[in-house]
């Protein structure tokens, strides 16, 4: 898989549903369009709501990975 | 500005909606609104206004709490009868929210001092009950290039209309001036549903919303009615007068001005 050059990074994983997904969208409103950010989040409703709610705000997913942990990776590009 | 954990989470609501998000939310906390009026119409316009975080609140009422303000007027509390109904409201406001610099005017607006209340403001709420200070309102505002959101309230019945300068009829142009004293009754004499402070001052609190943000389309050049016993809003199109008397091509008023008090509007 292509390397993914990544713009910026937020921790989730320290708060519940919906501002898991507040503090995601406030960390991308940060970047430029077409930047990526990665975001650590915890398995469970986090993983199930937060790359959803990424698409249906026009973002581009690009990947999701288990950390193994009890947390993943997702990777999101910003809409333009 | 970046938000906390906590501001994040207690603007949750607002910074998921697309049309809000964190531009919007900032814009609500850099939002300076001017409530006139800490009763029917100004009490849940505060609430929601202040719950929203718009970062600087002023309002303004010279008026103490009367019990006969408590089934309607919903900032203040039993306890607070015999108290500012500025302060009441403030403390109220603060205790909801303190992220918000509520700014306490315990004074009536009048021709004198209403371009100053207004002038560090972005928009006003006009939360009044008398003619005088609706008219009042509208020209200081007018001449200002002020925003403003008016609202009446009487019986089951309530409207309301937003002035933004450049769009639309400004409260003279569609009401001319104000009717002679006592030939219109007061809340007081009149009664008043208290829900309906809430339906319209809350409308008024959406407006002020929508204009700080910067979507939607507001209430210009439309009076809204809302008949609470046929359950009937009507949004009525409404022109700008070319004669009116502040707002028109050759306007005849260039300062406020003060009517005569109906004797009744005075406590």
């Amino acid at each position: 898989m292509a390397e993914i050059r990544i713009d910026a990074a937020v921790d989730i994983t320290d708060v519940v549903c919906p501002v898991t997904f507040v503090k995601a969208k406030v960390a991308l409103e940060e970047l430029d369009d077409r930047q990526i950010l990665s975001i650590r989040l915890k398995d469970g409703e986090p993983v199930q709501n937060v790359p959803r709610s990424m698409k249906e705000e026009g973002h581009q997913v690009l990947r999701l990975t288990d950390n193994g942990d009890g947390t993943f990776t997702l990777l999101v590009r910003k809409a333009e | 500005m970046a938000f906390t954990n906590e501001q994040l989470e207690r603007y949750s609501r607002h910074i998921i909606l697309s049309e809000v998000g964190v531009k919007g939310q900032k814009k609500l906390m850099n939002g300076k609104v001017l409530i006139i009026g800490a009763g029917g119409l100004g009490a849940p316009c505060a609430l929601y206004l202040a719950a929203a975080g718009v970062g600087t609140i002023g309002i303004v009422d010279a008026d103490a709490v009367d019990l006969s303000n408590l089934q309607r007027q919903v900032i203040h509390t039993t306890a607070d009868i015999g108290k500012a109904k500025v302060l009441s409201a403030k403390e109220s406001m603060e205790a909801i929210n303190p992220d918000v610099t509520v700014r306490a005017y315990r004074e009536f607006v009048c021709a004198e001092n209403i371009l100053d209340l207004i002038a560090d403001y972005d928009f006003i709420i006009d939360g009044t009950d008398n003619f005088p200070a609706k008219f009042l309102i509208n020209d200081a505002c007018v001449l200002a290039g002020k925003p403003f959101s008016h609202a009446g309230i009487i019986r089951f019945k309530g409207q309301l209309m937003t002035y933004v300068p450049g769009q639309g009829p400004c409260y003279r142009c569609v009401f001319g001036a104000p009717p002679p004293p006592e030939a219109v009754p007061t809340c007081k004499q009149a009664g008043v549903i208290g829900a309906m402070g809430g339906v319209i001052g809350s409308l008024q609190a959406m407006e002020a919303v929508k204009f700080l943000i910067g979507k939607g389309e507001l209430l210009t050049g439309f009076l809204l009615t809302y008949d609470a016993l046929n359950m009937e809003f009507r949004k009525i199109k409404l022109p700008k007068n070319p004669g009116c008397a502040v707002c028109g091509a050759h306007p005849s008023i260039s300062a406020p001005v003060d009517y005569e008090q109906a004797g009744c509007a005075w406590k």
